[in-house]
């Protein structure tokens, strides 16, 4: 005989996104479980760490020190013959805030679930989701070797980009290479570069992604790059794109590696659907990356926050049918989706562009006086100085 | 038609190829990756793999 749980809300996947749906479900009322499959909250760690800190509010966060491992003034995007655009913090949007510790930092949304009453269970996977009359029921799990019924009203897949969950309930297809951008990074550390700032390499050294540099802390950076599967030939791999690029710089190769990540993200538009009856899909899971820069976090969270307010209400309605969950898909579309669009569009505009468009581009907006980063800006600032190369951007006008 | 072979050594286990396979047959374990029968051979997990720890070549 198996244990049996029993729970209103069960989160699959202790990420940033699983955490603050089951913050805001429990803090709601609902009775909430979060099922982990590592040992380890936030570890190892499958990210680049950069985020901005404009959700701090709307998350309800007030101490950020506690994992953030660099602040830094600005952005710095460089094309590949050495233009450079500062992004100040007032401009930017989500591209400028700190370097986080992702471990310390998902361990922390993590905390604010238990403390809004949400329970947790470590080294628990799902095995298969328990379906009942054409509705999922909650999940069977392996916990430390031990089979394990969990049952629930609501399930929320929150396992990621290669989450099964989303996969089980039959909610999306394969994305295409062309959506998926492969990466890798080394920590470094005794290097040379300025600790302030963030820095993007555009260009053929990551075709179709970039290059990052995010500080954190004295001589020590993330350095990694995101390159578009379609852009792969096999003959070379992400890492092999980054031991070259590291050898070919001074200020990088003087240094030493101290850790190594690796990872994929789906800079894909929004699917049509993450919802089913009785299970919706939260965060990376449901695909919500900003397709531009690659970055999970903040969206998750947003999204996350709403996920688990609308759980918390399907428990005091006792609705957890499809049509219902409609108004989770409303909501987090209202909030999300027609930045991803944009964002997906200028993403599929940029991975077109050559090195020479890419040098014009940032030196035509170096020159300018940006108060703030937006598409229309940009282009208002191109126009002025390659009048021929805005032929390039009309369909985004 | 081979299934793809993961070299566990070079394998940093980041799950690239588990969300890529467009037949969801692979699995990420705590120690290894596992392929099964549902795998076409298609080499998609060996082109994202950002190590190059996938390969269909041999066996």
């Amino acid at each position: 005989m198996s244990e049996s749980l029993e729970y209103d809300v069960l989160v699959i996947g202790g990420g940033p996104a699983g955490s603050t749906a089951a913050r805001y479900a429990a803090k709601n009322g609902a009775k909430t479980l979060v099922i982990e499959k590592r040992q380890e909250i936030g570890s190892p760690v499958r990210c680049g760490e950069g985020v901005s800190l404009s959700w701090l509010e709307e998350l309800e966060i007030e101490d950020y020190n506690r994992w953030t491992a660099a602040r830094v003034k600005g952005a710095r995007i460089y094309s590949p013959s050495g233009h450079m655009l500062q992004i100040t913090e007032k401009m930017a949007g989500d591209e400028v805030g700190v370097v986080c510790e992702r471990d310390l930092f998902d361990k922390d949304m993590a905390r604010l679930a238990v403390e809004a009453g949400a329970d947790f269970m470590m080294k628990t996977y799902a095995v298969s989701l328990i379906e009942e009359d054409g509705k999922f029921k909650g999940v069977m799990a392996r916990r430390m070797g031990k089979e394990l019924e969990i049952r629930a009203e609501l399930v929320i897949g929150a396992d990621g980009w290669e989450s099964q969950v989303g996969r089980w309930a039959g909610l999306y297809e394969a994305i295409p290479p062309k959506d998926i951008m492969t990466c890798f990074q080394y920590r470094m550390t005794g290097i040379e570069f300025d600790e302030d700032y963030t820095h993007f390499y555009l260009g053929s050294e990551a075709p179709g992604g970039y290059v990052w540099v995010f500080p954190k802390g004295p001589r020590t950076a993330n350095v990694g790059l995101g390159i578009h599967m379609s852009s792969l030939d096999g003959s070379k791999t992400p890492k092999d794109y980054l031991d070259e690029l590291i050898a070919s710089r001074e200020e990088f190769s003087k240094g030493e590696p101290v850790d190594m990540v690796a990872g994929a993200v789906a800079v894909t538009h929004p699917p049509e659907t993450v919802t089913v009856d009785g299970l919706m899909l939260v965060g990376d899971a449901s695909r919500v990356v900003d397709p531009m820069t690659g970055g999970g976090i903040v969206n998750g969270l947003k999204q996350g926050k709403i996920a688990g307010e609308f759980a918390a209400q399907c428990v005091k309605e006792g609705r957890f049918d499809k049509e219902y969950l409609q108004e989770y898909e409303k909501r987090w579309r209202d909030r999300l989706e027609n930045r991803l669009w944009r964002n997906y569009m200028a993403k599929e505009k940029a991975t077109t562009l050559d090195d020479g468009t890419f040098d014009k581009l940032i030196d035509s907006l170096s020159d300018i006086e940006l108060d703030r980063v937006s598409i229309m800006a940009i282009l208002e600032g191109v126009q002025k100085k390659y009048p021929e190369l805005i032929k390039e951007f009309e369909d985004m006008l | 038609m081979s299934k793809p072979c993961i070299d566990l050594d070079a394998c940093m286990r980041c799950g690239a190829c588990v969300g890529t396979c467009p037949v969801n047959a692979m699995f990420l374990k705590e120690y290894t990756v596992e392929v099964n029968d549902d795998c076409t051979s298609c080499g998609l997990c060996e082109k994202v793999c950002p190590v190059g720890a996938v390969s269909l070549g041999g066996e």
